[in-house]
């Protein structure tokens, strides 16, 4: 299934890419899962944008990372629950957003109350999470393909998606902007919030779950392992063209957008497996502006 | 500097509840200590620790570094528990009344790429006005006369990660003005500043502390004298000397780690104690 869209497309495909192609591809009745899969990058790309921003300025990509490592426990435990035990209105998806937020409010408690071991903690729910994924997976009758959830499928995206993210993009633009400046103050200096009388701790766990969320949304776009690259980099990039918080975010959200759009054009018109087309298109970009702006600081 | 424009509004929040309290004699201390002991993961931070600060006080916190300066300021400010003892703080408790206290941290590299500008920096210091964190016109008001109060209000509108480490320091200066209604705590603020910023900061100093109690540590012995009128020694101990009882012997006796042979007493009485 990671290999490309070989077997399920080449029907559709006309060969070459001109703009009037993509278009008609979107349009194909025949392909519908192209036509969600664009749209749920771009709507999902607002989310990514804000969250993305705030992973990239509190400095937590480690910690996404360990969430999106968990999400494939819920999968697995998921699958099982459906397929084995019977419980067939149990979609994997529930499995995933239930692993998802556990493990931010496990990660957020720890790191809050353990500061000594939290690299260790966060570690340990990364492969434990994984593990636990893979071994119900592997109980699980019929064919299930891990690759799918690790590297993504654009083949598992149906229709509700798109309500799911729009949803998604609701509560984060909501509490991205009801509360712009705690959290800016949150991010910039802990401590300075917290003497404010703010619940710092509080906005953190926040702050994880709207995480949680967002990765669980996208992870069958670019799958678990290369969710996080694809939250941070165009927030990483932004960072260098923005003086304010929600500037970075505006450009995160535009940048992501053009890095999923384009990313699937290219892998429909050279038939490549669109999840890595996108993260290497985003890393490419990431490293031209970061050597970029090092060239710009030495001529100075 | 431009000392007069500084705040208009939260001078006359002050002289608003100053008032009442002076009825009752002044005699209420600003920050009160009583036999606390902290210690950090089995590890014994400060111990038997008694200490009143009176209001309109300036108290200099002196000691070597790793003696326990800045976990103080931390328990005074409620952001550590003591394990033993009680800390009142404008006699309350410090979690509820710390909003009133203006904070400069010891100088901490913030992250150099942090999409922020100085004005955002110092508004950060007006939070806790309502639960949105929405600022009103007083708390843009408050910043920006803070900004002017630290000769950075041309920089209000860059970011804060393009400034000098100096210029940062008086951002955070800046920002703990904007909060201070009754006290400002400072931590070695002196540590990244240029020595004209430093002649303007206690200038600054001199006149806040007509309004308001000033705390701040160092490990530079030399400004003591010239502006504080106590002097808290903090090696694991706490030990409160007037100003005017500094020696060189005293001051070995404080870095030397020795304290036994120092008579003090507990209280900054504006007559101090003498060495016997």
């Amino acid at each position: 299934m990671i290999s490309g869209w070989s077997a399920t497309i080449i029907a559709a495909r006309k060969g070459g890419t001109s703009m009037a192609d993509l278009l008609a591809l979107l349009t194909d009745p025949d392909v519908s899962f192209f036509r969600y899969a664009f749209f749920v990058g771009i709507l999902a790309s607002i989310s990514f944008g804000i969250v993305g921003t705030y992973i990239v300025t509190r400095r937590i990509t480690y910690i996404a990372g360990a969430i999106s490592h968990c999400v494939l426990g819920g999968i697995g435990v998921g699958l099982y629950l459906q397929r084995k035990v019977g419980i067939a209105w149990f979609d994997p998806l529930y499995g995933a957003i239930c692993a998802a937020l556990a493990a931010a409010i496990v990660i957020g408690l720890v790191s809050m109350y353990a500061r000594q071991r939290e690299d260790t903690v966060i570690g340990t729910l990364w492969a434990v999470g994984m593990a636990v994924g893979l071994l119900f997976i592997a109980k699980t009758p019929g064919f299930v393909d891990p690759m799918s959830y690790l590297f993504g499928n654009i083949l598992l995206i149906s229709q509700k998606d798109l309500w799911l993210v729009t949803a998604l993009d609701l509560l984060v633009v909501g509490i991205g902007g009801f509360f712009y400046n705690t959290l800016l103050a949150v991010c910039f200096d802990e401590e300075n919030a917290r003497l404010r009388g703010i619940p710092a701790g509080l906005y953190y766990i926040v702050l994880l779950c709207m995480t949680a969320l967002t990765i669980v949304l996208l992870v069958r776009v670019v799958g678990i392992v290369m969710v996080v690259a694809l939250l941070t980099l165009p927030a990483a990039v932004a960072n260098h063209f923005a003086r304010k918080m929600w500037q970075m975010m505006v450009v995160a959200g535009i940048l992501c957008m053009v890095f999923i759009t384009s990313g699937l054009a290219v892998s429909y018109s050279y038939d490549l497996p669109s999840g890595p087309t996108i993260i290497l298109i985003a890393g490419a970009v990431y490293l031209a502006v970061a050597a970029g702006s090092r060239c710009r600081r030495l001529f100075q | 500097m431009l000392l007069n424009s500084y705040n208009p509004k939260s001078n006359a929040d002050i002289v608003m509840r100053e008032k009442p309290s002076s009825k009752r004699g002044d005699k209420e201390p600003v920050i009160t200590i009583r036999d606390l002991d902290f210690s950090y993961e089995g590890i014994p931070g400060l111990a038997g620790v008694n200490l009143t600060v009176e209001a309109h006080d300036s108290v200099c916190i002196v000691g070597p570094n790793g003696g326990g300066k800045t976990t103080l300021i931390k328990l005074i400010l409620g952001l550590l528990q003591p394990d033993r003892g009680e800390i009142r703080l404008f006699g309350g408790n410090p979690r509820v009344t710390r909003l009133q206290v203006g904070y400069v941290p010891q100088y901490a590299r913030y992250d150099p790429l942090f999409p922020v500008t100085v004005l955002d920096v110092v508004l950060m210091g007006r939070l806790g006005g309502n639960r949105s964190g929405r600022y009103a016109r007083s708390d843009r008001e408050a910043a920006l006369s803070a900004l002017e109060e630290m000769r950075l209000i041309d920089t209000a509108d860059r970011s804060f990660a393009t400034l000098s480490g100096g210029q940062q320091q008086r951002v955070l200066i800046a920002r703990a003005l904007a909060s201070a209604t009754r006290m400002l705590i400072l931590d070695e603020p002196t540590a990244n500043i240029d020595a004209k910023t430093e002649v303007d900061l206690f200038e600054l100093l001199q006149e806040l502390n007509t309004r308001m109690t000033i705390l701040m540590a160092t490990h530079d012995l030399g400004f003591v004298s010239q502006f504080f009128k106590s002097v808290v020694c903090v090696n694991h101990q706490v030990v409160v000397h007037p100003t005017s009882l500094i020696t060189g012997e005293v001051i070995q006796e404080i870095y030397g780690g020795d304290f036994r042979m120092v008579r003090h007493d507990h209280r900054c009485a504006e007559g101090g104690h003498e060495h016997g």
